[in-house]
């Protein structure tokens, strides 16, 4: 018999709500299956077990908000079975997170169901209308009865009668509906994480400008052989070489707890997402120092389509042993990122700019990009994160090796 | 395949890779990066969703053919007309 515990899905988490239950009691779990589902600031996540076996004695029921650590349920494993420790994953992340409850406020009450009615708003017109502090339902609706974006942004420019309301309580999900994530509870999250980060964290930065027409060129070469379906898209070369460098340098890689640093065996690099409307969310891609490149890429679209409309897994909220943030195009040179505990190292990409390059006594226009790895002080030091940049320079120099 | 059938099966890749969009108006002549805040992962996953409703394969080259709706539709309309190679 082990138990099934509602787990910490960041530092920045105190609580969920249950929202679904993916296995009923009598249902043979194995090892990694999703068994239930919880509403969190970061929106839904399905939660693994961590033992194989028969879902047994269900606790918390559906719409229930519990903290970390609540018994949700429980397996029944068979004699046979070697009991690994369930908690242990659950008490790592737990033991790293003694964040207060910020703005936990008091437990989200049921909600009446959204009301299908016209007119009809759009989610993410849902979401901008509660992020801007307004309910998105007394926006006239536009052409064709629908509240959508423009409307909403109408709305706040127009600033005419629409008295802030304070942002109704996260919403438990109907079946069948994604519910909205809460812009505000998200931001609230990355409030506390970062807040964490910056008061427990000694970060330094240490940057490199790095030559990437080699990778882009081979990359258009890649790309003009490959069918749609199975380009390549440059954030994966930028995971592979980034996990690889990780792997070469293991101060970069691994976590911060109760006894200082532990360095990570595996490179599970957390890939930062951005959300429409503002926020982020940084699921890790497993073990990525070992895929080949087209793998990265498939787990990439993956979990970007999850991000943006589906479901992640706790495993991926929970197992980062480093961040690569990337900033995009059309954005800024230099990105100096703030390291998500309990880690402790991130690495922030700038857009890829093009750039008088001076190389061997000549002057060129290449396509750069500055890099910056933000790094713990109490693990490691600026000549570590330089090691890993130059790492990263050499392997972004052969993409067709990676 | 009609124009209409056309726009209906970009709106129907715009949904698909951000469902939150979902019934949003889409003005056909602004780059969905403009409107939507989409980056150069979100575009790649329209053109894969474009490819995977129609067939039609879409260069790396002209992508910036098919950053707006009516773009795409007319991009779809040239290589799905009869006697084209699609």
């Amino acid at each position: 018999m082990s138990e099934f515990r509602m787990p910490s899905l960041g530092a920045d988490m105190d609580a969920a709500t249950l929202v679904e239950w993916i296995k009923r009691p009598g249902d043979p779990v194995q090892r990694g299956d999703a068994v239930a589902a919880v509403e969190t600031q970061k929106g839904v996540i399905e939660i693994e077990a961590y033992e194989s076996g028969v879902l047994d004695d269900i606790r918390v029921q559906v719409g229930q908000r519990v903290p970390v650590g609540t018994v949700l349920a429980r397996i029944r494993t068979d004699d046979q079975a070697p009991a690994a420790p369930p908690q242990k994953h659950v008490s790592a992340a737990g033991a790293v997170a003694p964040s207060p409850p910020i703005a936990a406020g008091p437990p989200a009450p049921l909600p009446a169901p959204v009301q299908a009615a016209t007119p009809r708003i759009t989610p993410a017109a849902r979401q901008r209308a509660q992020a801007l502090g307004f309910d998105a339902a007394v926006v006239p609706p536009g052409p064709g009865g629908v509240v959508g974006l423009r409307e909403v942004e109408a709305a706040q420019a127009a600033s005419v009668g629409y008295a802030a309301t304070p942002p109704p309580p996260s919403r438990p999900a109907a079946p069948g509906r994604k519910p909205g994530l809460d812009l505000d509870e998200m931001r609230a999250a990355i409030a506390a994480a970062m807040a964490r980060s910056w008061r427990e964290i000694p970060h330094y930065f240490v940057s490199s400008t790095l030559d990437l027409t080699p990778l882009l060129t081979w990359l258009e070469q890649e790309n003009a052989r490959r069918s749609v379906s199975a380009r390549l898209h440059y954030a994966a070369p930028l995971i592979k070489a980034g996990a690889l460098a990780l792997k070469a340098v293991p101060v970069l890689n691994g976590h911060y707890g109760e006894h200082g640093f532990e360095p990570a065996s595996r490179v599970n690099l957390g890939i930062a997402v951005a959300m429409r409307g503002g926020g982020l969310i940084a699921p890790a891609i497993l073990d990525a120092d070992t895929l080949k490149l087209a793998e990265v890429m498939d787990r990439l679209n993956d979990l970007v389509a999850r991000v943006r409309g589906g479901r992640l897994r706790s495993s991926e909220m929970t197992a980062a042993t480093a961040t690569l943030s990337n900033l995009g195009e059309d954005t800024a040179d230099t990105l100096q990122p703030v390291i998500y505990p309990p880690q402790v190292a991130i690495v922030g990409c700038g857009r890829i700019a093009e750039r008088a390059w001076a190389h061997a006594g000549t002057v060129s226009a290449r396509r750069t990009m500055t890099v910056t790895v933000g790094g713990d002080h109490r693990v490691s030091d600026g000549r570590s994160a330089a090691k890993f940049l130059n790492r990263l320079d050499a392997l972004l120099r052969q993409p067709e090796q990676l | 395949m009609s124009h209409a059938n056309l726009e209906k099966m970009v709106r129907e890749a715009l949904y698909a890779i951000a469902p939150d969009l979902e019934g949003e108006p889409i003005d056909p002549a602004l780059r969905y990066r403009d409107q939507f805040e989409f980056d150069s992962m979100d575009f790649l996953h329209f053109v894969m969703e474009l490819h995977r409703l129609t067939g039609v394969e879409i260069p790396e080259g002209d992508y910036a053919q098919v950053e707006t709706l009516a773009g795409a539709v007319a991009y779809l309309t040239d290589r799905s007309a009869p006697g084209s190679p699609h």
